[in-house]
């Protein structure tokens, strides 16, 4: 069982929470991500650690509410408990000095982008990043970006904070005004780093993307997050998350992760119907059902 | 009647006569009920039955029985006990060797030790150890006190048991029983391995393995669940920082072979692993209950492709979640399939099909990235290959296909790298496992010992077990001499 020490909003719907987990902690680095599952009926899913306190023990993430598990996660508190959560998971990203780096972060993608922003800046590379948001209430971890950068550029998609547009324009501006550019790391919705990788594929930049399929164990053992690299199959949960922007096949990605959307629909949908019994259930019932004889439809 | 003595056969039944016996099969629900539910296929031996197959057994001076049994149960010697109605002694005896009775009992394939050993299956039907064992076993499980499990003197010693699938339970009871202190890591949220991820209810259930599991708690092992070993922790910190005397590495095999033919992205193709994980871990045949979802089998046509107990697993499976034409696809025929006897005979039963001699060589987009069908291609057998079995070799312009809404890969599976890639100085094969000594089960690294999959390949849980025993017998001479290894 892991405790959460601290919990709170960072925008609607984005939720930080700080977890007591110190095996986790002591090995964490940046890039790496841990699965988690909330209840003895819940699915397992990986979320990236934002932050991690090897003295205190303890992890930071991020959430982001999406679907069923996400929305009952981001409806605990502090002192709450969460029932597993296994990491870190995934290689660390790659850090050394490459020389200037534009960190491209879409929305939540921030958190997820900012803890290797950090390691690249201490690497002494000088660090553009570009941190996109829908609107002026979902730019997260401004603060703490500005911190790991050189450069921070503001956009948000309807112009109610910074400037308006898209990450990519930045980037897109970066190019035609001829700054060298010796890495992009690209953080956020697929359709996002797509067209990272299409813009850079272009200009010959070495671009580096974290990828979200579908996942189970973690470990290699199941192969559901598969993706297709150069026309082979790797595993993001042992061969990534990280992966060559320009090798990616992200139309297969986008594919693969629509495979349970019904599903995923119906069970937020019932979770909605009533999320403070649910709320509850995870709360009262750590030790959980032992519903071993289930019977088939 | 004389009385029997120490010495002489408990059995009353003239040795002649035990031959004419018929084997006493176990009761089962019927194929109609069971293909549309995950309770287990077999429902056990009554006492009566269970004490009329005991009687069966030629009692052979040479017991090739307990010779074939990778882990060496006396087999002779528990029969007799549940001739003399010596339940628990029976249980006690076959703890002796093996910590896992009714697992071993439900999963083992005896027709490849015990009974393929029996002397009477070379005229009739062999003695049905398996089932006996697992009587015995569900028998403990109902009368025993888990206040009354021995414990052993401690010896001072910590070891740590990397995965909790056979090899590790197996050198985890042994190593308690000793009086070492044992630690088992588990990646998973729930102990077990692949006794929890790959083998359905239906055939195992999950309740059997948390009861062995609190048998072994109850020993004094402890176990950790959520700690992936190379990623949580290291070995080696394990070793210098942790305070562990010495290691077992059981973490299984690993990752999932794809075929490597065109198609195996689409939605609807999963590994077997990935399959069986969401239908045992995860529950997903409950959803929305559980919160893994699977995708709708219900009247589908549905392949797996394999011929091995994992294959026979998730085909069972799909039949189980509605799936209409349910079907192995293999490429040998069906004499070469590893899978067990009685698996192949209760999956007939239910209705599965088996299209033997043909491999699919793509699988088909229906235009939105799901799987419409495979275009397969017939075989036929060659000269034997070098796992002794006869080749498939394709047969020119036989291609055709099949309609499928899913497909199943379980062609089996390769070495998962992480330990090997975060132990320096841990010799691996090439192919990636880890290299251990057949007797001993150390490797290269003193103080790290390995068995079961992640040392052999894909193997079976009686195979990973014996490796779990001769690796507890092994740590246990490391642990008084460790100057001497």
């Amino acid at each position: 069982m892991f405790k959460i020490l601290h919990a709170e909003f960072l925008a609607p719907g984005i939720k930080r929470f700080v977890i007591e987990a110190p095996r986790i902690a002591h090995k964490y680095k940046p890039g790496q991500f841990i699965i988690l599952r909330l209840h003895e009926q819940g699915e397992r899913i990986p979320l990236t650690i934002e932050k991690a306190d090897p003295e205190r023990g303890t992890i930071r993430l991020v959430v982001q509410s999406i679907g069923k598990t996400t929305n009952l996660l981001n409806s605990l508190e502090t002192g709450d408990t969460i029932l597993n959560v296994v990491g870190p998971l995934g290689k660390p990203s790659d850090i050394e000095k490459f020389g200037t780096v534009v960190v491209m972060g879409g929305g939540v993608g921030t958190a997820m982008a900012y803890p290797t922003t950090a390691a690249l800046k201490q690497a002494g590379n000088r660090v553009i990043s570009i941190v996109g948001a829908r609107n002026k209430e979902l730019v997260i971890l401004e603060k703490e970006m500005r911190e790991a950068s050189d450069v921070l550029m503001i956009t948000t998609d309807d112009g109610t904070y910074a400037d308006k547009g898209f990450v990519t324009d930045k980037l897109r501006q970066l190019i035609e005004n001829g700054t060298r550019i010796d890495l992009v790391l690209a953080v956020g919705p697929i359709p996002m780093m797509r067209a990272v990788a299409d813009m850079t594929r272009k200009e010959h930049i070495r671009t580096i993307v974290s990828l979200n399929p579908i996942m189970i164990d973690g470990t290699g053992m199941c192969g559901g997050c598969r993706v297709l690299i150069d026309g082979k199959s790797e595993f993001a949960c042992v061969d990534g998350p990280e992966f060559d922007a320009h090798r990616v096949d992200f139309s297969i990605l986008v594919q693969r992760n629509s495979t349970y959307r019904e599903a995923e629909q119906r069970s937020m949908k019932e979770f909605q119907q009533d999320p403070k019994s649910q709320v509850a259930a995870v709360r009262a019932g750590h030790s959980g059902v032992c519903a071993v004889e289930g019977v088939g439809r | 009647m004389t009385q029997p003595t120490k010495t002489k056969s408990l059995n009353v039944l003239p040795l002649k006569e035990r031959m004419k016996v018929p084997r006493q099969h176990m009761l089962e629900q019927s194929p109609v009920t069971r293909a549309t539910n995950f309770t287990e296929v077999n429902l056990g031996y009554s006492e009566e039955l269970a004490r009329q197959e005991a009687m069966r057994c030629l009692e052979c001076a040479k017991a090739e029985c307990t010779r074939d049994c990778p882990v060496g149960v006396k087999v002779k010697e528990f029969v007799q006990l549940i001739v003399a109605g010596d339940y628990l002694g029976a249980a006690a005896k076959i703890r002796e060797d093996n910590v896992l009775p009714a697992i071993t009992g439900r999963v083992c394939p005896q027709e490849d030790h015990c009974e393929g050993g029996c002397l009477m299956g070379k005229k009739v039907e062999p003695l049905g150890i398996g089932y006996l064992e697992r009587f015995v076993a569900d028998y403990e499980q109902r009368n025993m006190d888990l206040k009354n499990v021995p414990k052993a003197i401690p010896t001072g010693k910590k070891i740590a048991i990397v995965g909790s699938g056979p090899s590790g339970l197996t050198a985890a009871g042994d190593l308690v029983q000793k009086g070492h202190q044992v630690h088992v890591f588990e990646a998973l949220h729930e102990v077990g391995g692949v006794l929890v991820y790959g083998i359905p209810e239906f055939r195992l259930p999950k309740k059997i393995i948390r009861q062995q599991v609190d048998y072994m708690r109850a020993m004094g092992v402890e176990f950790e669940t959520d700690v992936v070993v190379g990623r949580t922790v290291t070995i080696n910190e394990l070793l210098e920082e942790e305070g562990y005397d010495a290691v077992f590495i059981g973490t299984g095999a690993g990752l999932p072979q794809f075929m490597g033919i065109p198609g195996e992205h689409l939605n609807g193709v999963y590994s077997a692993n990935e399959f069986l994980t969401r239908i045992n871990l995860m529950h997903a045949y409950e959803f929305p209950k559980y919160d893994e979802p699977m995708v709708d089998f219900r009247g589908k046509n549905v392949a797996v492709i394999g011929g091995g107990n994992t294959a026979l697993d998730a085909i069972r499976s799909s039949k189980r979640l509605g799936a209409g034409n349910a079907f192995i696809l293999y490429r040998r025929s069906e004499a070469e399939m590893p899978a067990r006897l009685e698996e192949v005979k209760h999956a007939k039963e239910e209705g599965i099909e088996f299209q033997v001699l043909a491999a699919p060589l793509e699988f088909l987009d229906d235009g939105k990235g799901w799987l419409k069908g495979a275009r397969c291609q017939k075989m036929e057998l060659g000269e034997p290959d070098a796992s002794g079995r006869r080749r498939p070799v394709p047969i020119e312009g036989s291609e055709y296909e099949i309609p499928l809404a899913v497909a199943v890969i379980a062609i089996g599976t390769t070495a998962n790298p992480i330990i090997q890639t975060t132990t320096p100085g841990l010799a691996t094969t090439k192919r990636g496992y880890i290299q251990a000594d057949d007797t001993t089960q150390k490797t290269s690294r003193k103080g790290v010992f390995a068995g079961g999959d992640i040392v052999t390949g894909g193997a079976t849980v009686i195979l990973a077990m014996g490796a779990g025993r001769r690796a507890a017998k092994a740590i246990h001479e490391y642990l008084a001499n460790p100057e001497q290894w």
